[in-house]
């Protein structure tokens, strides 16, 4: 019993001195909240209210703030990320869902899918600047490390926009495979990895010349093919491995990001959505939005290591170091 | 023939993939054009303009005999989804270059599909979303003038369409009544609700419905204790209360599956029934490609979408529609063509996908031309289930478990 106790207190302090370790912040679409998770813990530390349906969410490059898309509020909110009081909103436009942020943290690109529109924020003034004509539903938007490209996929229209930052106006279009969805550039901005649901592909276009480069397709024994929709995506720094969430195959996609070769497929939770890398690419994180969990992958052994409880239709992740 | 190219990342893939399914010379010719596709493409975005004209066909509806005053008679059915799927297609235009127009022609009560057919429609256009019954669509699809032309059908629901009586030139964009009917069948399996009373309504539709109950019972191992025709009076003044206690007075069954497509009792049944027990068909548990408690996989911007533009709820028709415009806005930007045997060969061709904000991508089955898609499962007030039900498994694709699967099928295509 006194074992017990004092290995409690043990584990407990322990915890204690890990509070400034790492966190992963997951919104919750159907619970109006935001989770915050220890990965290293492997334990949930709190939910909280954060406004009506939220969804998209970013980290600040200098991690003070989050910014989290409450859709049904049709605002991004900005968040301290250490005291999680809400120090303003940003004029997000209509039914914000998807947005990104430029490296150097100054602007936001929103994709407002009901008015086939990209709205650009000044972050410092809180603005609105310009809004972008884009295709039909536009959902995926990313913009390239060398803050060169803002780019916009188009559900509907199946086309991503190339979009010069300095202008804001699109100075290419690249027809995808069905319904794109998530769309990530490679650290060095070579490459845009895009993924596309209906299709089950990710194509790798190269971004100096917007062509494709490789088609990429997934096959699963046991799940038939329809099943295979392939969401977010992530890329090491390195550019060694792509991890690609399979959404209703509830797995995720290891691909050698050199050959395009599939290496492996992890089973993880169910519909998983989104992926965030830990700060060290030691961990990769996945929301799985029906099985109200995350996973974590270890990436030196590339397994699942643990998934975690947090609360209804998980489906944004960002991390703070 | 073909226009400017565009700059396409899936031309070598769909000439891959459709070339088996496609005649030598075509194959060759084909090749030719991808080659050409190919050679020709420029770094910067080549705009080819072309504009792809499409009718759409249907008439005007007797106001049919209410059974509530609850559901208002939508005129429109149809035309507004075919609008919106035209905006669509035309927001992607802007960037391709690409020009959609949509002609309507709406054949009043007392007129003539055919003449209008032959006189506005035929050389005119080879496209034609057609929004008329079973009879009709068969008449128009074997006139001469639309041998050279693909018919969307968007509101039939009948099984003999996709089998005997099927036409190479239609395709279907509703699931028809043996799709709807497994969908049912697996529901009902799931919950181990598997003894069925059948009740059938009077009118032709009733009797083809219930066929399809009946040979989803068959497939999925399901048993019609009792089946009944509605016998009784279609007001609900009268005597229903006692009527339906009467005439519900069977052997034990799980469910009350009721074939009655125009709503003439069916809706009365529900808690008059001499046993408690759910009701399912054509009312209570229904089945639809498209249902206003749909909300899942983006349904809800479409929903959204619609409304907006429409100010009602999107109907059945209204989704065939607007599934057939977007069908036709991918096809023509994927094959760079609004060449008719192209687009149809891409159309049927295992590179289409669809999305149709049901979780699956939608495809044509190449053996009956009838459009591939998850089936709804809907009560009044809330969205039950989504067909095919978990469990239910196929080599292909878990869709083909719904309606005809190829074996199936009495579907055989004469070469137009």
């Amino acid at each position: 019993m006194i074992n017990k106790t004092s290995l409690s207190l043990a584990l407990w302090l322990l915890c204690l001195g890990n509070v400034s370790a790492e966190s992963v912040f997951v919104t919750l679409e159907n619970d109006n909240a935001l989770a915050v998770v220890d990965p290293i813990a492997g334990k949930l530390i709190k939910t909280m209210p954060i406004g009506q349906r939220p969804r998209g969410i970013a980290i600040s490059p200098d991690h003070k703030f989050l910014y989290i898309a409450t859709s049904d509020d049709n605002t991004i909110k900005i968040i301290d990320a250490s005291t999680f009081k809400e120090l303003g909103h940003l004029p997000s436009g209509k039914d914000p869902e998807t947005f990104a942020l430029n490296p150097a943290g100054n602007r936001i690109y929103v994709s407002n899918e009901d008015d086939n529109l990209v709205t650009v924020i000044d972050v410092p003034n809180k603005k609105a600047i310009k809004q972008i004509k884009v295709g039909v539903e536009p959902e995926g938007i990313t913009v390239s490390p060398d803050n060169r490209w803002l780019v916009s996929a188009s559900e509907t229209t199946n086309m991503v926009h190339w979009i010069d930052t300095k202008t804001n106006t699109i100075v290419e279009n690249t027809l995808v495979d069905p319904r794109p969805r998530a769309v990530s550039f490679t650290a060095d901005s070579q490459q845009l990895w895009v993924s596309s649901e209906m299709a089950g592909s990710v194509m790798v276009l190269d971004a100096n010349n917007q062509q494709l480069i490789k088609t990429i397709k997934f096959e699963i024994s046991g799940i038939t093919a329809d099943k295979i929709q392939p969401v977010g995506i992530v890329i090491d720094k390195q550019r060694h491995r792509a991890y690609v969430a399979l959404g209703p195959a509830n797995r995720v996609a290891v691909i050698n990001a050199q050959s395009f070769e599939v290496e492996k497929i992890l089973l993880v939770g169910q519909r998983v959505w989104n992926l965030a890398f830990s700060p060290d690419q030691k961990r990769l994180y996945t929301t799985n939005g029906t099985s109200n969990d995350i996973s974590i992958i270890d990436i030196d052994s590339q397994t699942v290591t643990k998934s975690i409880g947090v609360g209804t239709y998980p489906w944004g992740v960002a991390v703070k170091p | 023939m073909f226009v400017n190219p565009l700059k396409l990342t899936t031309n070598n893939l769909f000439a891959k993939k459709t070339m088996p399914s496609i005649n030598l010379p075509n194959r060759i010719l084909i090749s030719l054009l991808y080659f050409l596709l190919i050679s020709t493409m420029h770094p910067a975005y080549a705009k080819a303009k072309f504009s792809i004209n499409i009718a759409y066909l249907s008439q005007e509806q007797k106001i049919p005999p209410q059974l509530s005053n609850l559901d208002p008679f939508v005129k429109d059915k149809g035309l507004k989804g075919a609008e919106l799927g035209i905006a669509d297609d035309n927001t992607t235009g802007e960037f391709t270059g690409q020009q959609f127009n949509l002609v309507k022609f709406i054949v009043p009560l007392e007129g003539n599909i055919v003449d209008t057919f032959n006189k506005d429609i035929a050389n005119k256009f080879q496209y034609v979303i057609v929004n008329l019954n079973a009879e009709q669509l068969n008449t128009l699809a074997d006139l001469p003038a639309a041998k050279n032309m693909l018919l969307f059908d968007v509101a039939t629901l009948d099984d003999a369409l996709r089998n005997e009586q099927c036409r190479s030139n239609v395709l279907h964009l509703l699931p028809n009544r043996a799709m709807r009917a497994d969908a049912l069948a697996q529901y009902m399996l799931k919950k181990r609700w598997n003894k069925w009373f059948l009740v059938i309504g009077n009118s032709p539709e009733d009797r083809l419905y219930a066929d399809a109950l009946k040979r989803s019972a068959k497939r999925f191992g399901i048993k019609i204790v009792t089946e009944k025709t509605w016998e009784h009076t279609y007001d609900a003044r009268k005597t229903t209360q006692s009527d339906i206690a009467v005439f519900t007075q069977v052997d034990d069954y799980d469910v009350l599956v009721v074939a009655d497509e125009h709503g003439e009792f069916g809706e009365y049944l529900d808690y008059r029934t001499w046993l408690a027990r759910p009701i399912i068909g054509t009312q209570g548990l229904i089945a639809s490609a498209w249902h206003k408690t749909h909300e899942q996989w983006g349904a809800i911007q479409m929903q959204n979408r619609f409304k907006d533009k429409a100010g009602r709820w999107m109907e059945e028709q209204d989704y065939g529609a607007y599934l057939a415009t977007r069908a036709l806005g991918e096809a023509t930007t994927r094959s760079v063509s609004t060449e008719l045997s192209l687009i149809k060969a891409y159309l049927l061709s295992p590179a289409f996908a669809l999305n149709g904000y049901t979780g699956a991508p939608l495809s044509f089955r190449s053996w009956d031309g009838q459009l591939r898609m998850p089936v709804l499962l809907a009560a009044p007030r809330s969205l039950v289930a989504v067909a095919p039900i978990e469990g239910f498994l196929h080599p292909k694709t878990e869709l083909d478990t719904l309606g005809y699967d190829q074996a199936e099928s009495h579907c055989q295509w004469t070469p137009q």
